[in-house]
This record gives structure tokens, sequence and C-alpha cells, in this order.
């Protein structure tokens, strides 16, 4: 079973694909670009689409996804919590 | 082996200019506000004709005006509509519309209310609406070859699944239908953005590479313009940002994945005009869902690719929209939304090219007649683009 999917194998975030994902679960991940997996652990509940981040991250640095540049972090996150609008924003507007 | 080749065919029905629909619409259509409730009674009087009606195409001007008459004239002359009645409110602006439509050869006629009223107008009308009925109630469809087909896509209320799923499904599917030489059609210029390198990088040649730059800049100028904030909840949507999608990047990453990887970008359109040539053409247009397919409809697309992520239900009055969703959440709980489910993309249980060939069987299916989810479920939005305010 998939828990999260990430498009390319630098992604820094990566979406969660079933329904129920809570704190302290373990979880496993398909690479979809390489067709590789990986393991992660939850440190948020997290629901379905939401993102889970790969690695911890300061305010600053920018969010890789699809191997590119989607947005920059406002607020720390460690690997495993929620990313979402409370810690990501857009760079362009 | 895909299950479309270019020896595949559809049943259709080819029109007076060689255009080919995959409908057969009798449409009643309103110039303007105060010809609806005429246009209404016509198609009530009438079965078999499908009255539009829509707020504008009042002092309007200039380049708004024109994208007026571009859309009304466009969705009358779309090759899925077989005749078309037009009421406006006056004779002058009516017969503008009713000889655009007139030069596809096909039955239009028009009438204005100024001079008759309510009553005499839908007499007149009615009696017009009904010879079309009939005539286009024995029109036959006949095989035509696949490349005839003219194929619109746009994403709508999306999530991240549509990134990883569904839009990617559509990317299959054109990348199997560009090398046919079939008309296909991307836009919602606001939502490139933070991809927009990306497919400049896949324009054509050089021409047509600026001309996307010019449209995505105008766009972001319009936006800089007028935002009062970083747009979030507006682009992306609230519904969006519940699906977890979490910025405009992001978003147009996911988005981007309907030209699939092998798609060239050949050629580009402003909002509502005909595209000239075979391949994929950008359409500048807005990320609204209906407004972007009714512009689609406008350009003479005959089927519409909806990618969906947490459940956009909208359809438009004569392009079927066909929804596809790779969201399990979204497919358990608005099933009757959804004609394609590719949720089992996320689990490896289909390869894209699975998927992408279970989107092109339903495109054949829709195409042949099978009735949209949308369709049968009575979703006709019909959606004016505006550049802004009236006179």
């Amino acid at each position: 079973m998939n828990h999260f999917v990430l498009h390319d194998a630098h992604d820094t975030v990566a979406v969660v694909v079933v329904e129920g994902v809570k704190a302290g679960a373990q979880l496993n991940g398909w690479i979809m670009d390489d067709n590789k997996h990986m393991n992660m652990t939850a440190r948020s509940d997290i629901p379905i689409g939401h993102k889970i981040a790969l690695k911890d991250m300061k305010t600053g640095d920018t969010v890789i996804k699809y191997g590119v540049d989607i947005g920059k972090v406002v607020a720390p996150i460690a690997a495993g919590e929620h990313a979402h609008v409370h810690n990501i924003k857009t760079k362009r507007w | 082996m895909s299950v479309i080749s270019k020896n595949t065919t559809f049943m259709g029905y080819r029109r007076e200019n060689g255009r080919v629909g995959v409908r057969n619409y009798v449409l009643i259509l309103p110039v303007d506000d105060l010809s609806n409730a005429a246009c209404e009674a016509v198609a009530n009087n009438i079965k078999g004709t499908m009255a539009i009606p829509h707020p504008y195409g009042r002092l309007q001007f200039g380049a708004d005006l024109d994208l007026h008459f571009r859309t009304l004239i466009g969705t009358g002359s779309n090759p899925n509509v077989a005749a078309v009645v037009v009421i406006g409110i006056e004779e002058g602006w009516t017969k503008r519309i009713v000889d655009g439509i007139a030069a596809t050869g096909k039955p239009v006629t028009g009438f204005g209310i100024e001079g008759y009223g309510d009553h005499e107008t839908i007499k007149r009308a009615s009696k017009v609406a009904k010879e079309y009925s009939q005539w286009a109630s024995e029109k036959q469809r006949e095989a035509c070859p696949i490349s005839e087909l003219w194929v619109s896509t746009k994403c709508g209320e999306s999530d991240t699944t549509s990134g990883c799923g569904a839009n990617p499904t559509v990317g299959n599917a054109f990348d199997k239908l560009h090398p046919l030489g079939n008309y296909l059609c991307f836009g919602e210029t606001s939502e490139i953005t933070g991809g927009e390198s990306i497919v400049a990088a896949r324009c054509a040649n050089d021409k047509v590479r600026d001309q996307f730059m010019f449209m995505f800049n105008r766009y972001q100028d319009m936006i800089n313009r007028w935002k009062t904030d970083d747009l979030s909840e507006s682009q992306p949507t609230k519904g969006n940002i519940a699906g977890g999608l979490t910025t405009i990047e992001e978003k147009a990453l996911g988005n981007i994945q309907k030209i699939g990887k092998k798609c060239t970008v050949d050629g580009v359109i402003d909002k509502g005009e005909v595209p000239s040539h075979p391949g994929l053409w950008f359409m500048d247009s807005s990320s609204a869902a209906a407004e972007m397919v009714t512009l689609c409809a406008a350009s003479g697309y005959v089927v519409h690719f909806f990618p969906t992520g947490q459940g956009n239900v909208i359809g438009n009055p004569i392009l079927p929209v066909i929804k596809l969703c790779a969201n399990p959440r979204t497919v358990r709980l608005m099933s009757e939304h959804m004609d394609v489910d590719c949720s089992a993309l996320l689990q490896a249980e289909k390869t894209l090219d699975e998927t992408g060939d279970m989107l092109l069987e339903c495109m054949l299916r829709t195409a042949n007649g099978r009735l949209t989810a949308a369709e049968a479920l009575g979703h006709r939005e019909f959606v004016l683009t505006r550049l802004f305010e009236s006179a």
C-alpha cells in the first residue's frame, strides 16, 4: 500500500494518498518517476491529499515538488509534519 | 498499443462547413439579457430546442464587446449545434450574430423584440424553431476519422491528486491524440504561474513561444494591477486548499501535466478565437471552470476532458464535459459526477497508459452519443468572460 507519493527523488514534500494518517504512523512512499519506494514516520495527523514534509526545513527554504521550486517555507517544518498554508507560501504574488 | 490509432473512427454529424460534431442541438440564443425570457419561452414551446440564457450583452464596448460577439457566434457555430434561432432586443446586433453563424452554412435566423414585443417575437421565433427542430431530428451520424475530433481540457477544483493522477491521465491521452493530427486545447493562464518556463520550452517555435509569453505576462500584469493580497483563497481556491494544494506554483505544476510528455504547443489563441491548424493550442483564458469551458465551446471544441480532485460539477450546454478523478474519497462521495475513475493510479494498480486509454475509450463513447455524467445531471453552465465594466 502506498501511503504517500512523490514525483521526483529530490522532492522535499510528498502527497498523502490514503485517509486516516495519524501522528506516529509508519508510512510507505512511492517515488513515481523512478518507481522506487521509501519510508517515513508521520509527525502530525495529515488528511488525504495534503502534504507531508520529507525533511526538516527552516524559514526561507525553497520547497521542491515535481523536482522544481513550488514556494517558500514561512515557518519551520520538521520531517514528517503536515506541510501546507500554515508553513508554506507562494513566492509569486 | 493504445485503444486508438489513425484508423479509429467515431460516429459524428458532418456539418455544412465540413466540421464534425458529436451532438445535434438546436439553440435558442439570446443576444442580451432582455431576450432571455423570449428564448426560454420558445425553447419551452418547441421540443428538441435549448435556450442558453445569460446576463450580458448591453453597453459593452471595445475588446469586451468583441469577446461577447466572438463567444456567441462561436457557440452557435460549434459543430455540436445543428441550427440556431437568435433573439435580441434590437435587430442590428442580432443580425451581426446571425451573420457570424451563417458563415458556417448552418440554418440560422434572428429576431429583434423592439417593435414586436415578447408575444409576437415568441410566435415568430417558435415557427422557425419548430422547422429547425424537425429538420435537425433527421440528421444522421456518419463514420468520421478520429483526427476530426477537437478535444479541449481544463481542470477544476483540483487537489494534489490532480497533479499525481488525473492531469497526467489527460496528458497521456493528449500524447496519443497529438500525433494523429487532432486539434487540442488547454489554457487557464494564471494557473501556469510557476510553470511558465516549462510551457515555454514546449512551444514548437519562437513565434509560438513569444505569443505564449505575451499572453502569460498580460495576465500577470492584470493580476498585479488589481490584487489586494497574495490571492490565497482565490487562486488557489478554498477548495484547492482544502484538498491540500498550497501554492499557485504547486497548482501550476499539476496543471501542466495535462499537456503530457511529448506534445508540442503548436499555437496560441486569444479567448474564444478559432485555431487555424491541427495541434495543441494554448488559449488565453480564465481559470474559472465554466468561463473557460464556455470559451472552448466558442472556439469550436466538441469534447472536453475535465480532471478534478475535490469534485467540480460543471458541464456546458453544447460541449460534453468528461469528468475524471484520481482522489478515491471524492470518487466515493461524489460518484454521480464522475465518468472516469483513475484513483487506481495512486496505488500503482493501473499505469498511466491504462488510465489514458480508459479516458480515450470514454471519449469515443461520448463522441458516439453516450451522455456524460454532467449531461445526465443537467449541468449546462454557460458563463461569459467579461474584460471590464459596461459603459
